[in-house]
């Protein structure tokens, strides 16, 4: 019924795991699939008498984001307990902040940050049966080594506008937070994790429609396809005339189906007050000098690198710096090779991750030396673009050495009037008519003898070269 | 002063069960505690800065520093109910 | 050599052993029996047999133990029936020093469930009586342990001051009680009442005692991050007179209502006592005082509320089974907390409650800096403040129980001092009707050392007879 543009506006709450070695406000060692409950101590299981000692370097690596997301980094940080009761939250409470949170506001590749605050990660809870989800079932079981582990919980205002804007900015997300090295930053593994909250609002308008927040979706795909569902599901209701309901609910990506984890009216009443067991965290400049110089350079600098002193477009600049290991690939094809033009490089290099799917470059087959050679031969024309990309082909699958497999294959290219004149000369007296309609003056029946003589080296001759061969042949220069 | 609903919220907000005979009493004594209380309306507090810590704490901080954890029958040993060495509960119900 | 070691304090027990004229087995059997045969429901819990004992200072003085800290392998139960039977994996940071320093733990006192309470009436395990008056409460939290050292079955203990838990008991008891500056001691194992209040302290015959186990109680914590070392070494003190010392009293405070007469006349009597030794007396006022009582009943319950959340039956402690989550915490919650712990966990729940944050528990911090603020205007003019510890001496049992109120005003002295972190003792300052008083000192942050100064010099012209050298028989 409503037929006005409606736009999505999305806002992303990420939680990440920091990689420290000991928990937030304990001691114990972080847990991977270790034996259940096997890193555990009084204060992560929240005994009776046991405090929380807040962990210096979950500080300084919450300083380091900040300063990655350009915030505005607080003097003093509280920490605020957030009141609820949950088996797999052992205090009753979560050690979180509120008011005033470490980091504030900033930004990242044009999209503004609203706050980044540390708080310590809840324990795994688990169907008692299987390990799968445990909506529904009669009993769960709790298991106590990823309690406590350090988050940093990233909020970014509601600058999306969709799914996929969500999904590449998330990327670019992953890959400065892996560049700070702070974190394994693995969705799988739940080391990076992200909400959404989704609301629509007619093109224009600059006011906020009812959101809701959709929870843990544990994979890049999952999250645009989520997000997706979710503004389907949406735009749907507004456009049948019904209203969206706050409400925070789950996809499920087996079934793309969108379903209610919590409504409004059952919406927690934390409680908030400042953790009287932790004072204040006063934040010294030695601290700040610190965290500063543990800053490696960040995609959106390498992105400026690139267009500035490599003269790369800007797709390549964003392609190789969005994905930090792929620009660290291309790097190393530009070290390997002598005197490779940069954008060339940058080519072959998308060229490469292009015929590899989920593998990353560095772990191919083709290593950035054997890629800088390959480059070499096309740009000296000792091959021709199609076969390089044949060749490329094979060292995907085999790996080996350019020119080796030139040589073995025979796959040179043919060029010069002794290798080339024959065969062109063979070409026009078996194609008389075409050989007399480019003599009148028609440039186009040319495509027909460059194909044939394509087809007798094997793709190994250079059109160009063909072309001056066929006006020399007939006279017609 | 605070009603039975009042009362029933906060209750469940604290995860306690008040049972049927129970509520009238402690609604009137809570409300009697928080007439008391009340008092402390009477001062004039605005520009009063409010104090959660007292004394203050130069480095409250710790190294990232490992130490040993409990051995898991030691965490497990007071665990009302347990199952393969993970706490058993029931399951909550939608949130 | 029973009766001897029975009129030894703590120091002169630790001395007599360093200096080999006392058996450390011996001096331990004599107040395990004493223990053992314990009449007032002092004790929870006692050490079957005499512990391994480190050589220290405390030369294996038997310590007894407020049940609120946590002890490994031994039960600690913080008087609820929601940890009946737990025993903990690992002992507090307090109780480690003392045992490091020599002390052996003689077992465990009883208290008010979660140290919520100012007569331990409020105990899962029964009530405590007063050695002076069985028919009378010891005062509380710390309850069991202010029976357990004047009524002579332990000679000396630990307890814990969250607004009054050891002073208010000391007193109604006739022993000395300390409660140190916020800080000084380490919470790390002290089950959580009210962290940004709970303080540790000793519970002794005499001022001295007090000093020596302060002394090795104190001490910067790296597991207890609210935990600051302390800047002056404790000095066993050996004040006789008072000369220069300005003592102020909050005369809004004290000449209010609701103070016996007789608490009264043994408060003025020490006055004149100290004025006797070269103090001098300065009169001051402190109106915060009777909107500290109302600050203090909000943000320890706030903060209790919260504490108290990991009592869910799911890791350690009672459960009452239930197929669905929410029942099984509420029913366990319900069977498994006291009235009074109920109370304050709704009226924290309540006070936090979204809406009534600002009024409640935000106005209560406030009420604190003006607290804080006030006291430390008074130290500017006097060295330390005196007031009653208690308007009243011991009350009946069951006289308060049906009267939260005023069960809570108990505490009006020693409120204030909580709020600000700052020190106080408690030391006896006589007899009304047969029954102990109190004399509250207090002074600035980290003036322990001056407090008991003062109140050495005091206890010396008070001259007070306690019962635990006569075995509590009474
Ligand atoms: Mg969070
Ligand atoms: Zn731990």
């Amino acid at each position: 019924m409503s037929t006005v543009e409606l736009e999505p506006v999305i806002g992303l709450e990420i939680h990440v795991q920091l990689r420290t070695a000991s928990k937030m406000f304990c001691g114990c060692a972080l847990g991977f699939g270790e034996p259940p409950n096997s890193r555990t101590c009084p204060v992560c299981l929240g005994l009776p008498g046991a405090l929380p000692v807040a962990n210096a370097q979950a500080i300084h690596f919450g300083l380091m984001i900040g300063m990655a997301l350009q915030s505005e980094l607080a003097p003093s940080s509280v920490f605020h307990r957030k009141n609820y009761f949950y088996p797999d939250l052992p205090k009753g409470y979560q050690i979180s902040q509120y008011d005033q949170p470490l980091c504030l506001g900033g930004q990242l590749g044009g999209v503004a940050i609203h706050r980044v605050h540390l708080e310590d990660d809840a324990a795994k809870l688990n169907h008692a049966g299987d390990g799968g989800r445990i909506a529904g079932s009669a009993e769960s079981v709790v298991d106590f080594n990823r309690g406590g582990t350090p988050l940093a919980e990233i909020v970014t205002e509601p600058e999306l506008r969709s799914a996929e804007q969500a999904g590449q900015w998330l990327r670019l997300l992953r890959t400065t937070l892996r560049a700070l090295g702070v974190s394994d930053v693995n969705m799988e593994e739940g080391s990076l994790r992200c909400d959404a909250n989704i609301s629509l609002r007619p093109v224009g308008s600059t006011a906020l429609g009812t959101k809701t927040e959709l929870k843990n979706m544990n994979s890049f795909r999952f999250i645009e396809r989520g997000i997706r569902a979710e503004i389907e599901r949406q735009r749907a209701l507004i456009e049948a005339g019904d209203s969206v309901t706050q409400e925070t609910l789950h996809f499920d990506p087996r079934t793309e189906s969108i379903s209610l984890l919590r409504s409004k009216e059952e919406a927690h009443d934390y409680r908030y007050f400042p953790e009287p067991d932790l004072p204040p965290v006063q934040i010294t400049e030695a601290m700040l000098e610190r965290a500063a110089a543990a800053l490696p350079e960040l995609p959106e600098a390498r992105e400026q690198r690139y267009i500035e002193q490599l003269g790369l477009s800007d797709d390549s600049a964003r392609l190789l710096s969005w994905r930090s290991e792929l620009g660290d690939y291309f790097e190393a094809v530009l070290a390997a090779g002598d005197g490779l033009d940069a954008q060339t490089a940058a080519n072959w290099t998308a060229e490469l991750q292009g015929r590899l799917d989920d593998c990353e470059a560095e772990d191919s087959k083709v290593g950035a030396d054997a890629l800088a050679g390959l480059i070499d031969l096309v740009t000296s024309h000792q091959i021709t673009q199609a076969v390089a990309r044949q060749v490329l082909d094979q060292m995907v699958e085999q790996g080996g050495i350019a020119a080796e497999i030139v040589v073995v294959e025979g796959l040179e290219a043919v060029g010069g009037a002794d290798q080339l004149a024959p065969i062109v000369k063979a070409a026009l007296a078996a194609n008389p008519q075409i050989a007399q309609r480019i003599s009148a003056g028609e440039m186009k029946p040319i495509g027909v003898i460059i194909g044939e003589v394509m087809k007798q080296t094997g793709g190994r001759a250079d059109g160009k070269e063909v072309t001056a061969l066929v006006r020399e042949q007939l006279g017609l220069s | 002063m605070i009603d039975r609903d009042e009362l029933l919220h906060v209750a469940r907000l604290a995860r306690l069960a008040l049972h049927e005979d129970e509520l009238d009493q402690t609604a009137a004594e809570l409300s009697s505690i928080l007439d008391h209380i009340a008092v402390i309306d009477e001062l004039d507090l605005d520009d009063v800065e409010p104090t959660a810590h007292v004394g203050d704490v130069a480095d409250s901080l710790r190294a990232d520093q490992i130490h040993e954890s409990l051995p898991v029958e030691v965490a497990l040993a007071p665990a009302p109910a347990v199952r393969d060495d993970r706490f058993l509960v029931p399951s909550p119900q939608g949130d | 050599m029973a009766s001897d070691i029975q009129s030894l304090s703590a120091v002169a027990a630790a001395s007599a052993v360093s200096a080999g004229q006392l058996d450390r087995s011996e001096l331990f059997d004599h107040y395990r029996g004493k223990a053992d045969g314990d009449q007032l429901n002092a004790f929870t819990w006692v050490a079957r047999d005499t512990p391994a004992v480190v050589d220290g200072p405390l030369g294996g003085v038997p310590l007894a133990v407020k049940d609120l800290f946590c002890t490994a392998g031994i039960p600690s139960q913080a008087g609820s029936r929601i940890l009946e039977g737990y025993c903990p994996p690992y002992t507090a940071t307090a109780v480690a020093r003392l045992e490091a320093a020599g002390a052996a733990v003689l077992g465990k006192t009883n208290q008010d469930e979660f140290a919520m309470g100012s007569s331990n009436e409020n105990s899962a395990f029964g009530p405590v009586l007063n050695p002076w008056d069985r028919g009378r409460v010891p005062g509380g939290s710390s309850g069991g342990s202010a029976a357990a050292v004047a009524g002579g079955l332990a000679p000396w203990a630990l307890g814990t001051d969250t607004g009054g838990s050891i002073r208010q008991p000391a007193a109604l008891c006739g022993i000395v009680g300390l409660k140190p500056t916020y800080g000084a001691v380490s919470r790390y194992g002290m089950i959580a009442f009210a962290s940004s209040l709970d303080s540790a302290g000793p519970l002794t015959r005499d001022v001295t005692d007090a000093a020596l186990c302060l002394r090795h109680l104190v001490g910067r914590d790296s597991a207890d991050a609210t935990s600051v070392g302390h800047p002056e070494m404790i000095e066993l003190p050996s004040a006789e007179r008072l000369d220069g010392l300005r003592i102020a009293v909050p005369r809004d405070l004290v000449s209010g209502d609701g103070i016996e007469p007789g608490v009264l006349a043994a408060f003025e009597g020490s006055l004149r006592l100290a004025t006797e030794l070269g103090a001098t007396i300065i009169d001051c006022e402190l109106p915060s005082a009777r909107y500290a009582l109302s600050a203090y009943y909000v943000i320890a319950p706030a903060e209790a509320s919260s504490n108290l959340a990991r009592f869910d039956g799911v890791r350690y402690g009672l459960r009452t089974e239930a197929d669905d989550l929410v029942e099984m915490y509420t029913e366990t919650r319900h069977d498994g907390f006291g009235a009074e712990v109920k109370r304050r966990i709704l009226i924290g729940t309540y006070a936090l409650s979204s809406g009534y944050y600002d009024a409640y528990y935000g106005r209560a911090q406030r009420v604190r800096t003006v607290v804080a603020d006030e006291l430390a205007a008074i130290f500017k003019q006097a060295d330390l403040i005196a007031t009653p510890t208690s308007p009243t001496v011991a009350f009946k049992l069951g006289e308060r129980t049906a009267d939260p109120l005023a069960m809570y005003r108990s505490d009006l002295f020693t409120i204030p001092m909580s709020l600000a972190g700052t020190p106080a003792i408690s030391i006896p300052a006589g007899l009304s009707d047969g029954l102990p008083v109190g004399l509250q000192l207090a002074g600035p942050r980290f003036s322990e050392n001056r407090i008991l100064e003062a109140a050495k010099a005091l206890e010396g012209a008070i001259g007070f007879e306690g019962l635990a050298a006569g075995g509590g028989e009474r």
